[in-house]
């Protein structure tokens, strides 16, 4: 075997590759901004963005504000994720509220939610709760319509050695309905999360409080061009552990 | 008395008679209508078939694609109702889903989040046993259908065959005093399901099982039955009743005997006139622009 094949059939070659793109990507970008060709106050270089980063976890607090939006998302995440469940359950157990719902609970799904914001903030005031709630109303639609699609997508021939086994409605749900529904709920999870996210960020930008979301805001109002980038690399850094954590969950819920 | 004799029994009446009767039944299934309501109207699936089946005794159900096999299955165990007549196991009606009954389905069953081990311990799980006694207990039925070594392994990681093995076990695992089979073979090649044949006839002779099968293949049906039932087309009735007089016990090498030729052929010289009704019907309902 040669050694470029050798390379070729490597494990580690889509990491090396994928990595190498972004450092040449990047590479790309510090070029141009240091040319002059993009304005540095639309787009810094990445080489200042990096710099920026020690300033912000000393001075701006970064890695407590961190916490703070981790936290939020993982309470909404939580929240949204049993309601949601719950709620795709009822939808499917009960024919008439699903015929009754679906349709808006589909139109809610795609509405933007965010735009509420001014009702929750009178409701719960300027505080994590108003966060919260908000990463809970975006995500929640998509959970319920596909834990409903899973559910009632599971094959009716599982359905049926349930039956002849004399299961319990209740054995049936927990024993095959919900683990055969788990890969669609899941879909449902990472999409109902990735609106959450978004909001929670959204909305702390928009109120001016909370962790992460405050801090672009902060850094934006100073004209601190790579101290906003260096903050939007923080909320990257949640969406990854969120992330992270469903695919840890989804591997111990159902192996296979 | 033993499922030969039984056999023997009703062999003399067999041919022309129109009940399929054994002595002593386990299962019986008594004028059994059943019809659905379809766009063309009122359909007959099953009209008024009888049957039954004595301790031990294994019987085939054959019929032409659309008589109403699958709806029998449904039927006996207790999936669907039926709009007249009566199916008992041991003198007791069934309504519903019996514990005597084990079924085991055409399509592919196993339980894809489970491990062969926890797919056939399924049934030991919902009846309570303890976690260690369920596994020993079901360790026994993987090894009977001879998949020791795979019980750690998940159904996406084996082949069809085995992983109807495993339904098979888990089916095995109630202890059902009757196992009811639909087509469990029929996905599976040719060569597979010879070979799996040959381990049903050999669990069949290890447990004695009762045994309802249901199938569209001749050469399954006669390797594996005591008597064959072969059905009418649309509506689904008792055409005739064969009994098998091969020796047992049997392996899929009856498959080259002169015996074994000569009951395909019986069953095919019945099945040929149902199924080329059942293909006139599919044809006329092509040229009105129908689906069959």
């Amino acid at each position: 075997m040669s050694s470029a094949t050798a390379i070729a059939r490597s494990p580690a070659l889509p990491f090396v590759l994928g990595v190498g793109t972004l450092v040449v990507a990047l590479a790309i970008l510090e070029l141009v901004v240091s040319l002059g060709l993009v304005n540095p106050f639309v787009m810094p270089m990445p080489t200042e963005v990096f710099a920026a980063l020690p300033r912000l976890i000393v001075e701006e607090h970064a890695f407590q504000r961190f916490l703070l939006t981790a936290t939020e998302a993982l309470t909404a995440g939580l929240l949204v994720a049993i309601v949601g469940i719950a709620a795709g359950a009822l939808l499917y157990r009960f024919v008439l509220l699903r015929q009754a719902t679906e349709t808006w609970v589909a139109a809610a799904a795609s509405a933007p939610t965010v735009l509420l914001y001014p009702l929750f903030l009178v409701i719960f005031g300027r505080n994590s709760a108003t966060i919260v709630a908000m990463g809970f109303v975006a995500g929640l639609a998509p959970i319920i319509l596909k834990t409903l699609e899973g559910l009632c997508t599971t094959r009716s021939v599982l359905i049926n050695v349930g039956r002849s086994f004399n299961l319990t409605p209740s054995q049936q749900f927990r024993k095959i309905l919900f683990p055969a529904a788990l890969p669609t709920i899941f879909v449902g999870l990472r999409i109902g999360l990735i609106f959450t996210m978004l909001n929670i960020v959204g909305v702390e930008f928009l109120i001016n409080f909370g962790g992460l979301g405050q801090l672009i805001n902060e850094m934006a109002d100073r004209y601190d061009i790579p101290g906003t980038y260096a903050a939007i690399l923080f909320v990257v850094l949640v969406s990854v552990l969120v992330f992270i954590l469903i695919e840890r969950l989804e591997r111990w819920l159902r192996p296979e | 008395m033993d499922a030969t004799a039984a056999a023997t029994a009703s062999a003399t009446k067999s041919g022309t008679e129109r009940s399929a009767a054994a002595p002593d039944p386990i299962l019986s299934v008594d004028r059994l209508v059943k019809r659905f309501d379809t766009r063309e109207g009122l359909v007959t699936a099953v009209d008024g078939l009888s049957l039954t089946v004595a301790k031990g005794e294994f019987v085939g159900v054959i019929g032409p694609s659309g008589c109403g096999k699958s709806t029998l299955f449904n039927v006996i165990g207790g999936l669907i109702e039926a709009d007249e007549g009566t199916v008992t196991v041991a003198g007791q009606p069934v309504n519903g889903p019996h514990p005597a009954i084990g079924m085991l389905f055409q399509d592919e069953s196993t339980f894809p989040w489970r491990t062969v081990i926890d797919n056939v311990a399924f049934p030991l799980e919902i009846a309570h046993v303890p976690k260690a006694e369920r596994h020993d207990r079901a360790r026994h039925f993987v090894r009977l259908v001879g998949l020791d070594g795979f019980e750690k392994r998940y159904p996406a990681e084996l082949s069809g065959g085995m992983r109807q093995r495993v339904s098979m076990a888990r089916t095995l695992a109630a202890q059902p005093e009757i196992m009811l089979m639909d087509e469990p073979f029929a996905a599976l090649d040719e060569q597979t399901r010879l070979l799996l044949g040959d381990k049903l006839l050999q669990i069949q002779q290890e447990l004695r099982q009762t045994t309802l099968l249901i199938t569209h293949s001749i050469t399954e049906a006669v390797q594996l039955s005591d008597r064959i039932l072969v059905m009418t087309y649309r509506p689904g009735k008792v055409k005739r009743m064969v009994t098998i007089e091969l020796p047992r016990p049997r392996s899929s090498e009856i498959v080259s005997s002169d015996e074994f030729g000569h009951y395909v052929a019986r069953i095919w010289s019945d099945l040929r006139e149902e199924a080329t009704k059942g293909l006139r019907d599919d044809e006329a309902h092509l040229l009105r622009g129908q689906h069959p």
